[in-house]
């Protein structure tokens, strides 16, 4: 099991009612993370459309969580 | 350099920062806020950005642009906050030598920033309603 905080971000926030959380899961990578949380952001889009950082670093969904890491959700972005 | 700011923007005075004794060129880009999408009647849209992320992917990009189309200076500014219909959202400038370069950095900026950056917008609409831009599908398939 790990110890991660998890930030969520524009509409997953919105959806969950809070800005983070801490969790303590067993996941492997950040798409472990982002299935363990589907409760919270409420998506059922595939991670593809949706982008992940860990402690501040553009991730991938397939990227190791470490205990102790802060995972970014991010849902899909639309600047400009 | 990228700016992530919820001050007007002054495309005007940001142009002027690209100034240079061998620029021959200049290219500019500013984003609008427009009144429909999709065709619902919008009211205002309502950026959020992770400034952190956005800066540090915005300079990739910028880097990016200065390899594959070699200018003088570039820098992008990005809004955040409530913008009203006519509002500046996003600014790129460009300064190069030759227009070629200036027109191609310019859209290399703003074509990937609007795919890298953690940014999102939210559109309020005329008839009360609201909506993330490019996040109602994952909404609609809530588990």
């Amino acid at each position: 099991m790990k110890t991660v905080t998890v930030r969520y971000f524009a509409m997953f926030r919105e959806h969950a009612g809070i800005d983070e959380e801490t969790l303590t899961l067993d996941a492997a990578t950040a798409a472990d993370v982002f299935d363990a949380t589907r409760g919270r952001h409420g998506s059922g889009e595939p991670t593809g459309h949706c982008k992940v950082a860990i402690n501040d670093v553009m991730a991938d969904w397939d990227s190791p969580i470490a205990d102790g890491d802060t995972v970014l959700l991010f849902p899909p972005v639309a600047g400009g | 350099m990228i700016t992530i700011t919820n001050a007007v923007i002054d495309p005007d005075g940001l142009r002027k920062s690209l100034f240079d004794p061998g620029a021959g060129a200049y290219c500019g880009f500013e984003g609008w806020i427009r009144n429909e999408n999709e065709g619902r009647a919008v009211r205002r849209l309502e950026y959020e950005a992770y400034e952190p992320l956005a800066i540090t992917e915005g300079e990739k990009i910028i880097a990016e642009a200065g390899e594959r189309f070699p200018h003088l200076h570039a820098h992008c500014v990005h809004r955040t906050g409530m913008l009203e219909i006519g509002e500046c959202a996003v600014w790129v400038g460009v300064s190069a030598a030759h227009r070629d370069e200036a027109f191609q950095a310019c859209r290399y900026i703003i074509d990937q920033l609007k795919v890298r950056l953690p940014i999102w917008k939210k559109e309020h609409y005329v008839d009360g309603d609201s909506g993330w831009v490019n996040c109602e599908r994952c909404a609609k398939h809530e588990s």
